[in-house]
């Protein structure tokens, strides 16, 4: 018996015309005012929303910005808000949305133009912020064996090292929205990364000058926007509570 | 004109450039990293399934060192490669992936007792040492004697771009972001860096450097099927090339990986099949044991692309409203450990196909993979014709994969080619040669030549649309420069390319815009893929012989006594519709490992004629060093570490090194 791969729309039927409001704005353009346009399109079998940007780019109009590399899901170039939920596009599949489809660039960010945003500007602010490297002491020779490291830790720093820096944590999260210098579930993801990691030599104490404040984990207002749209379904909730309870704990000490 | 000066200029954000650029800023080298897209954005986070390094922790893997690696890499590149690269980076590999351990990289670690694995479609228990325990542990890829490749989980690119971007932005180098550099500053003889434009305003930058590094990756996208991502268009190549000084080498060499979901082209590693998958055809058989008895789903790449594609043509394809694949099944390796050592691959069969690989087998069909070819370099990475210039990743042709990469082999060389590479610009800007001596007049011409491109294209109103000429183009190269190659078939791929390079020159825009503006860049980037296109196409044509990923069924031998050579690639004239050809001699008598059979694939090479004679003074040198231990025997066969930077020249520790 051969496992086929599921068909969601039926081969005989029509294919749907979809139509996809995309919000404008060129800030290069003097005196342009942001505004939403609609474009229509056949849908296609397996269509995601890389496909029909690209689509409606080659044949209706060539000056649309976005953002796509990888188109696999795997990079976090294309987060847009579709239908208002940050997710990234290009494995958005068009099956799984009404004929009827928004799509707006990422709040928060510095827009660039239409739904491309400038996320690389701020991941790369946060990273030297929150310094998101490894801090050791002594240099290490590569010409000998390396320290071992427990499987199951290896595999717990991993869990944490799978975010994309696509920014649908920020778009969602209700602190940003107040506070522009807050760094947020990816931010707070980092240090527990780090935290986690035997091999940076940070304690609690570095790690507190770096967050224990409002604008890094005692800004989380705990909404969770962050959890429910990450891609990667990282276990955030998880991690800023644990972060929140060492730093609570290290402040009132 | 605004000019920007750095000591290092690195054109590439990926794994090579930032690797790079760390090598060179550890020297007290200035260094500036431009990027189309944010670093991490890179395609090489898109490496899934690991990295090369004979670390030899695992039951697996014991036994393994940089020979019996350097023999892997040589075979499967069937004898195309340079073995002295070769040999400098499986010496330099172990060292990169224990640098990139100690940076973060969780890489996935040995679990001492048995385990059960999958090995030729049955659970075997292997026992892993105690004394391994908390090693780097490594999985099977196709092509190796050894189980070798380096891993996490099958996010392994992710992981190690992300250390390594890191390490950069602790090393205070700055990447400029969405900058593509859209020509060289050079006089014919010295490059004093690049032209770039800014992809957000549309401004032209020059950018003024002692030493000058191309790390762009490959340009999978001038083909229709491809893994690579969109960014991924071979601009860096394209450059140098315009140049009409600086060589691409053996462009024809492009791979093909096995598994690309279909029709999305979207990769699933080759771990899957390293793990224990299977192929199997429209009637649930098991087809490439019929094929390949040694090494089964295992052969390299090229090997198994081309059996599948064999298989599909001989009727056992599987048809579906897009056109015909295979299967690949994982289902037998069961939902552990796919959840936990293939979970893209489980997150990429969810969104694209709506299925669980788990359960159900994946629609795979080979789709162009990897660029063996690209700006051809020296072994310390210097590139042909200008002085300055230097390239490493998979935009350079250093040469290490020659005509086939093995998997596993281009996150590995990304990293280990940058140590070399960002050292040999370090030693360059502080030599008397890398003293910058550039006339503005030079710099502004240069910056009006590439402004005049721009401006010609935004103002033309030709009738061609740049679309249109991309998707012809991509078209041509899948259907006619694919897997399987035919003489007078390449001749009429080369025939369209040419006309489309004609109608790429009457390319009109419909819109105008200030910015960037996507269209024109568009326009301006065909002119240049059309380019490489045809270095691959006319390479391709002209190469009468099948080797590695080249394979001509007109001409279906590897054919050492004609064609142990490297094609050159030139464009001396802007003019001119097709590429300039030379070759260069790959020597024989210098071989570590003389021309052989891989161990997979055809059997049928016609000898080169120097072939007999290297063997026996490779026989008569391996007895008269039987004595003396393994580095002074590798030594007197092909001694390379002089090639290497005084700190990447010490022996490898491995487990069981005192006993």
């Amino acid at each position: 018996m051969i496992p086929l791969f599921r068909h969601h729309t039926k081969a005989s039927s029509q294919p749907r015309r979809l139509t996809l409001k995309i919000l404008r704005y060129n800030p290069a353009e003097l005196n342009a005012a942001p505004s939403f346009q609609a474009f229509e399109i056949d849908e296609a079998d397996g269509m995601t929303l890389f496909i029909a940007l690209n689509e409606i780019r080659a044949t209706q109009d060539p000056s649309l910005q976005f953002d796509f590399v990888c188109r696999a899901g795997i990079c976090g170039s294309c987060a847009m808000l579709v239908d208002g939920r940050p997710a990234l596009a290009c494995r958005t599949l068009t099956r799984d949305l009404s004929a009827q489809i928004t799509l707006a660039p990422l709040p928060f960010f510095e827009l660039i133009g239409d739904l491309s945003v400038n996320t690389g500007k701020w991941m790369r602010g946060t990273s030297e912020r929150l310094q998101t490297w490894i801090h050791a002491v002594e240099p290490v020779s590569a010409d000998i064996l390396e320290t071992p490291m427990a499987p199951e830790l290896a595999e717990a720093i991993y869990e944490l090292d799978r975010c994309i820096e696509c920014g649908c944590c920020i778009a969602a999260c209700g602190t940003a929205q107040m506070r522009p210098d807050f760094v947020g579930a990816v931010g707070l993801n980092k240090i527990a990364r780090f935290r986690l990691d035997p091999r940076d030599q940070r304690s609690d104490d570095d790690f507190y000058e770096l967050i224990g404040d409002d604008s890094g984990v005692f800004g989380c207002m705990s909404l969770l926007g962050c959890h429910d749209v990450c891609p990667k379904q990282l276990s955030l909730q998880t991690q800023i509570a644990f972060l929140r309870r060492k730093m609570a704990r290290l402040g009132l000490n | 004109m605004q000019i920007i000066h750095s000591d290092v200029l690195i054109i590439g954000g990926g794994l090579a450039g930032l690797r790079a650029g760390l090598a060179a800023r550890k020297r007290g080298q200035e260094v500036i990293i431009l990027s189309l897209v944010p670093p991490k954005r890179s395609h090489s986070a898109a490496a899934q399934g690991g990295m090369q390094a004979s670390l030899g922790n695992s039951a697996r893997g014991r036994g393994d060192n940089e020979d019996v690696h350097f023999e892997d890499t040589v075979r499967g590149s069937d004898w195309g490669n340079d073995q002295l690269v070769a040999r400098m980076f499986a010496h330099t590999a172990p060292k990169a992936v224990r640098e990139l351990a100690a940076w973060g990289v969780p890489w996935n670690r040995v679990q001492a007792g048995d385990h059960t694995a999958i090995i030729d479609g049955q659970p075997v228990t292997i026992n892993e040492a105690t004394a391994a325990h908390g090693l780097i542990t490594a999985r099977d890829f196709g092509g190796t004697k050894k189980w070798r490749t380096c891993y996490v989980s099958d996010g392994t690119g992710h992981a190690m771009l992300y250390a390594v971007s890191d390490q950069s932005i602790a090393a205070g180098i700055p990447v400029h972001e969405r900058m593509e550099a859209v020509s060289l500053i050079h006089d014919g003889t010295r490059c004093h860096g690049a032209i770039v434009r800014n992809l957000m305003t549309g401004k032209l930058i020059a950018y003024v450097a002692r030493a000058t590094c191309i790390a762009t990756g490959g340009f999978g996208r001038i083909y229709q099927s491809t893994t690579n991502a969109v960014i991924n268009e071979g601009i860096g190549a394209a450059i140098a090339l315009d140049t009409g000084v600086v060589p691409l080498a053996n462009m024809e060499a492009v791979q093909f990986h096995p598994t690309a979901i279909f029709p999305a082209g979207i990769l699933v590693t080759e771990g899957c099949r390293g793990d224990g998958g299977l192929l199997r055809d429209v009637d649930g058989h098991r087809f490439m044991p019929d094929y390949e008895p040694e090494k089964k789903e295992l052969a390299s790449r090229d090997v198994v692309s081309r059996r599948m594609e064999a298989h599909i043509k001989s009727g056992k394809g599987v048809r579906n409203r897009f056109g015909e694949h295979l299967w690949l099944d994982i289902t037998l390796l069961g939902e552990q450990h796919i959840n936990g050592k293939l979970r893209e691959v489980k997150e990429i069969c969810q969104h694209f196909l709506g299925i669980d690989p788990a359960h159900q087998w994946i629609p795979v069909r080979p789709a162009q993979h990897y660029s063996m070819g690209g700006i051809r370099t020296r072994p310390d990475g210097a590139a042909y014709g200008l002085d300055g210039l230097f390239s490493c990743g998979e935009a350079a042709c250093w040469d290490l994969h020659g005509f086939n990469r093995l998997g596993g082999n281009s996150v590995a060389e990304t990293v280990v080619s940058g140590m070399i590479v960002g050292e040999a610009m370090a030693e360059f800007c502080n030599s008397s040669a890398g003293e910058l001596n550039v006339s503005t007049a030079l710099i502004r011409d240069c910056w009006h030549r590439a402004a005049d491109e721009f401006t010609t294209i935004a103002q033309s109103s030709g009738p061609e649309n740049a679309s249109h000429l991309m998707h012809e183009m991509q078209q041509t190269m899948s259907q006619k420069v694919g897997i399987v190659r035919h003489g007078p078939v390449l001749q009429s791929a080369v025939d369209t390319l040419k006309s489309l390079i004609l109608r790429s020159r009457k390319i009109g825009l419909r819109r105008s815009q200030p910015g960037a503006n996507p269209e024109l860049v568009l326009a301006w980037r065909i002119r240049k893929m059309l380019k490489l296109a045809l270095c691959v196409a006319e390479g391709a044509l002209q190469r009468t012989e099948s080797r590695g990923a080249h394979f001509r069924e007109d001409y279906p031998q590897r054919n050492d006594a004609e064609w142990l050579k490297r094609t050159l690639a030139y464009w001396p004239d802007p003019q001119q519709t097709q590429p300039t050809l030379s070759y260069e001699t790959l020597d024989v008598l210098t071989m570590e490992l003389p021309p052989g059979w891989r161990g997979y694939g055809a059997r049928d090479a016609i000898e080169h004629p120097d072939t007999g004679r290297r063997q026996a003074e490779v026989d008569v040198l391996r007895q008269q060093f039987a004595s003396a231990d393994r580095s002074t025997r590798q030594a007197a066969l092909l001694d390379f570490s002089q090639q290497l930077p005084c700190h990447l020249r010490g022996d490898n520790e491995r487990l069981g090194d005192a006993t």
